[in-house]
């Protein structure tokens, strides 16, 4: 079934509205909604320019694209004309993009437009959107909770209408957790689905690009536009992603036990079990599951990808671009001072602990560990889907927490990814579906979880469960 | 200086850079021949390490990896990957140098290395690794400028066991290095440019002893004479240190031509702690049998093929040597081989030897046409020409000039062999009241003074008489008289 953005675009075709106006629209829209400081720039001008282009386009009767004249943001950290790729860092504030992403190419070619960049974390490293070098960015829902994160600012200008959608980039939740934050949509892909070429690296291993949605229909588009094999890529795998119209009957779906502990908001457990409610009335087959290892992931987790973070950041410098410290005399002294100045605390702290577990005489004890871990957390997913078509859980422990609540706490603040790594790691789909909301209105997501190359499976379950 | 090597060993293992001769960059479609090119002019975002870059995996320099492999008499890993080593230094862009710590593409091998007197050292090959190179740094005062057109080049690093126990054979292990890996094609082999660049790890220990000294690492030479002159430096330098009670420090050393001297650049105290790790950018690199097996098909023969193609020649090993250091001499040698026989291919052997310069590295090849070749063996065969007539006239077709006998011709190099021309002159010798006393001495039985009579007769012929000819007749004719 077609969604949101399909009847845009058929209104911009036929002449209904048109593309200049959709990007007007959406530009007061950013205006109105400043408040919650979710977009760091707007691309306005080349915007316009594109959008005039594409009307052109249209008048002229040539095809002007699946997307044509769809306004749309990215998170900062991806590589996009018109504004500054400042990655939300001081590092970057002035980094003007030589070429633009290959996911961003893809999308302009389909003649969607970017209209602005949105607020992260900085280089994407935290839950919140706190750690952004620029200002926080407010809930949707709620200004004086956080909009969750890493990419926020995507989350918020999604649940906000200022787009129909939103590009993020996710390494352990940043897309999912601020859609379940936001209610919105929101995909983690396969690893590999999507090229990452153009967007700011973390941790590469694990580091997927995905996007915000209003409906699932919407997210299968964008997806679809985005995904495939890309030279420029080495890790892209050839394109599998085909959208589907149906979901099979009676799809084995488990609840995964360890990730709905007390230690997950009553509401939150409430909702999720709503939702499984709905999908056992839709005639699937649902049990619970055990996975233990789920509770080792974090630890996993914040060793594999500081130690890529670590090693990506590196190139941040202060030689070639980006910021330089003045007033410097020795290498060491340029080296120290621009990294100090350019970074938040955040980037400081998974850099330090990255380098720890990389140094001669700790990577077996924990990089090499962790790695192992990894494999046997790999394996528990693989003997998992042998009964199972699609894992479930929440996708965050909480609702949207009060911002400044988890600053002076990382390991509280990292606590918020522990239902969204396990799928980071083992390089697996994973969508948040927005799931009803707790007693004070913030939104609840339940995250679907499939084996690799499952993304239109769990698209097309979600999309099912809307229409009921 | 003390001959030390009556009471002490030296132990060597040699560490050899090689760039690898790809159009483009290991990550990065640059162009990977940066000399003489404009600073970071040869650069691509890739190479520059601008945020958001990921490398894409030369399949040339892995191709020529494999190619490599053959030549070391290695083995090809199936499984390969790419690690991280990290560093910050102004012309590392990424803060890290991409490589194979833990499994690199080719794995044990080992090559024999020919020496001076004939006889072979095998060296054994530990692995070795593909990586890329850093750029360059230009220092002035107050301020350093980077050059980023070579960061990014790929090299394979070829790894030796410490099997060379000699200067010598450094030297010899580091020339047959360089001829196999240009004759596979593998490299360029521009010295000068830096295309090979060796590190010796020497370490020196009382004779008999069952434990290896304290080594230190000469990086960055980059002639076989400076392998072999630093190898030297350095063991009289660590043994004379033990003779005064010291210790060897483990350190790294620089080489200077110009001083003949090694000095100590970094101590193993001040080694950085590189934080390896796997790049997760790149995917494992997984080379199939057929694959390895169409790509090795490709090497072209290599130096040991060529020796026992050679075999039967019968020239000395020396003139072997000189003809190997360059491959066009090789290939030409064994098509006169293929082409002419035995006889042709020593003398063209021997010519190459003997009246060629050969550097030990691009030295600017010449070539010669082997019809031509075979046209000038065949010259003297028949006498036509003196042997250092044959010696310039072949020098004159290795350096472009073709149809020998047109240029002997004009050159005035044709041997006269007519028989009665010939005996008219010395006839005419032999009546010269000059030539009296000889011909009296001959007769008497002084046979050496026919030198003079053979050099009147040549002299009035202008120098195209047969010398052999002319030493006949006049005996003949003496003999008559």
């Amino acid at each position: 079934m077609a969604g949101y953005i399909d009847g845009l675009v058929q209104d911009v075709r036929s002449g209904k509205t048109t593309a200049r106006a959709l990007v007007e629209q959406a530009l007061e829209k950013a205006k109105e909604t400043e408040s919650y400081h979710a977009l760091l720039s707007l691309t306005a001008e080349r915007a316009l320019e594109r959008a005039d282009a594409i009307d052109q386009t249209i008048a002229g009767g040539k095809a002007p694209g699946r997307l044509a004249g769809v306004p749309f943001v990215v998170k900062d950290n991806f590589l996009a004309f018109g504004a500054p790729t400042t990655a939300a860092s001081k590092m970057l504030e002035h980094y003007d993009a030589p070429l633009q992403a290959t996911a961003v190419e893809k999308l302009e070619a389909e003649g969607a437009i970017c209209i602005g960049k949105a607020n992260l974390d900085a280089f994407a490293h935290g839950g919140s959107t706190e750690n952004s070098a620029y200002g926080v960015t407010m809930n949707a829902h709620d200004t004086t909770k956080v909009a969750g994160g890493s990419s926020g600012g995507s989350a918020v200008v999604t649940a906000l209408d200022v787009v129909p959608f939103a590009l993020g980039t996710d390494t352990g939740g940043s897309i999912r957790q601020p859609a379940s934050f936001n209610g919105v949509y929101g995909m983690k892909p396969t690893y590999g689905m999507i090229s990452r070429y153009g967007v700011v690296a973390m941790a590469s291993g694990t580091d997927v690009i995905g996007c915000f949605a209003k409906d699932a229909a919407d997210i299968a588009l964008v997806t679809d536009v985005m995904a495939g094999q890309d030279w420029r890529d080495m890790t892209t795998l050839p394109d599998f992603f085909a959208p589907q119209d149906t979901v099979p009957e009676k799809l084995r779906i488990g609840v995964v036990k360890d990730m709905m502990t007390d230690d997950v908001d009553a509401s939150v457990r409430q909702a999720t079990e709503a939702y499984v409610g709905r999908l056992e009335a839709a005639g699937h087959v649902v049990d619970y599951v055990d996975m233990p290892i789920v509770k080792h992931t974090l630890a996993m987790y914040y060793i594999i990808v500081p130690a890529e973070v670590s090693s990506n950041l590196a190139r941040y410098d202060g030689v070639r671009y980006g910021l330089r410290a003045e007033g410097v005399k020795t290498l060491a002294e340029l080296y120290g001072k621009s990294r100090s100045e350019g970074f938040v605390t955040e980037n400081k702290r998974r850099i330090m602990i990255g380098s720890f577990v990389l140094s001669s005489g700790y990577y077996d004890a924990y990089y090499n560990q962790a790695q192992k871990a990894r494999t046997l957390l790999i394996e528990a997913y693989n003997k998992l889907f042998e009964s199972h078509d699609v894992l479930i859980s929440p996708t965050a422990p909480t609702t949207a927490f009060g911002i400044g609540e988890n600053t002076d706490d990382p390991i509280k603040m990292y606590l918020s990814d522990v239902m969204t790594v396990p799928a980071s790691l083992a390089g697996l789909p994973a969508l948040n579906v927005p799931a009803g909301e707790d007693t004070s209105g913030l939104p609840i997501g339940v995250q679907l979880t499939g084996p690799q190359k499952s993304d239109a499976l769990l698209i097309a379950l979600a999309q099912s469960m809307e229409e009921k | 200086m003390t001959d030390f090597h009556d009471k002490y060993d030296m132990t060597i293992g040699i560490e050899c850079h090689v760039q690898l001769a790809t159009k483009t960059k290991l990550f990065s479609p640059a162009d990977n021949d940066a000399r003489d090119a404009v600073p970071n002019t040869k650069t691509h975002p890739i190479d520059f390490g601008l945020p958001g870059m990921l490398p894409v995996l030369n399949r040339e320099a892995v191709t020529l990896a494999v190619k490599a492999a053959k030549a070391l008499n290695a083995d090809v890993a199936e499984v390969s990957r790419f690690d991280r080593k990290h560093y910050f230094y102004p012309d590392l862009p990424n803060g890290y140098q991409i490589t194979q710590m833990y499994h690199p593409t080719i794995l044990e091998g080992w090559i024999d290395a020919p020496l001076e007197d004939g006889s072979s050292v095998r060296v054994r090959i530990n692995h070795a690794h593909i990586e890329s190179d850093a750029g360059k740094l230009t220092h002035f005062g107050g301020y350093s400028l980077v050059d980023l057109n070579r960061a990014g080049t790929p090299l394979i690093e070829i790894v030796s066991e410490a099997d060379i126990h000699s200067p010598a054979e450094a030297r010899a292990y580091a020339t047959e290095l360089y001829r196999l890996m240009t004759y596979a094609g593998v490299t360029h082999g521009d010295l000068y440019h830096g295309n090979m660049r060796f590190d010796v790890n020497l370490s020196v220990a009382p004779k008999g002893s069952s434990t290896l000294g304290t080594r230190t690492e000469t990086k960055n030479l980059n002639s076989f004479r400076s392998v072999e002159r630093a190898a030297e430096y350095e063991f009289y330098r660590q043994c004379e240190l033990l003779e005064q009670g010291e210790r060897i420090v483990q350190e790294t050393r620089g080489w200077s031509d110009d001083t003949g001297k090694t000095t100590s650049q970094r101590s193993k105290e001040d080694a950085q702690d590189y934080r390896y790790m796997p790049d997760a950018d790149i995917p494992p690199v997984i080379l199939e049998h057929a694959f390895i097996e169409k790509v090795q098909a490709t090497v072209p023969k290599l130096p040991s093929e060529y020796r026992q193609e050679w075999s039967e020649l019968a020239v000395d090993k020396s003139v072997i040597n000189s003809i190997l250091a360059d491959q066009q001499y090789a290939k030409l040698v064994s098509a006169v081989l293929a082409d002419g026989g035995l006889t042709a291919a020593k003398r063209v052997a021997n010519w190459i030897a003997s009246s060629l310069t050969i550097d030990e590295a691009g030295s600017e090849t010449m070539n010669a046409d082997v019809a031509d070749l075979l046209a000038l063996c065949a010259m003297v065969d028949a006498n036509e020409v003196s042997s250092n007539a044959a010696t310039e006239l072949f020098n004159d077709l290795m350096a472009g000039a073709c149809d020998p006998r047109v240029l002997a011709e004009q050159k005035g190099l044709l041997q006269n062999s007519d028989e009665d021309a010939i005996g008219a002159i010395v006839d005419a010798v032999l009546a010269n009241p000059a030539s009296q006393k000889a011909v009296e001495d001959i007769k008497s039985g002084n046979d050496k003074a026919i030198g003079f009579l053979v050099g009147q007769v040549m002299k009035d012929s202008k120098g195209q008489a047969n010398p052999a000819m002319a030493q006949k007749l006049i005996r003949d004719k003496i003999a008559r008289s």
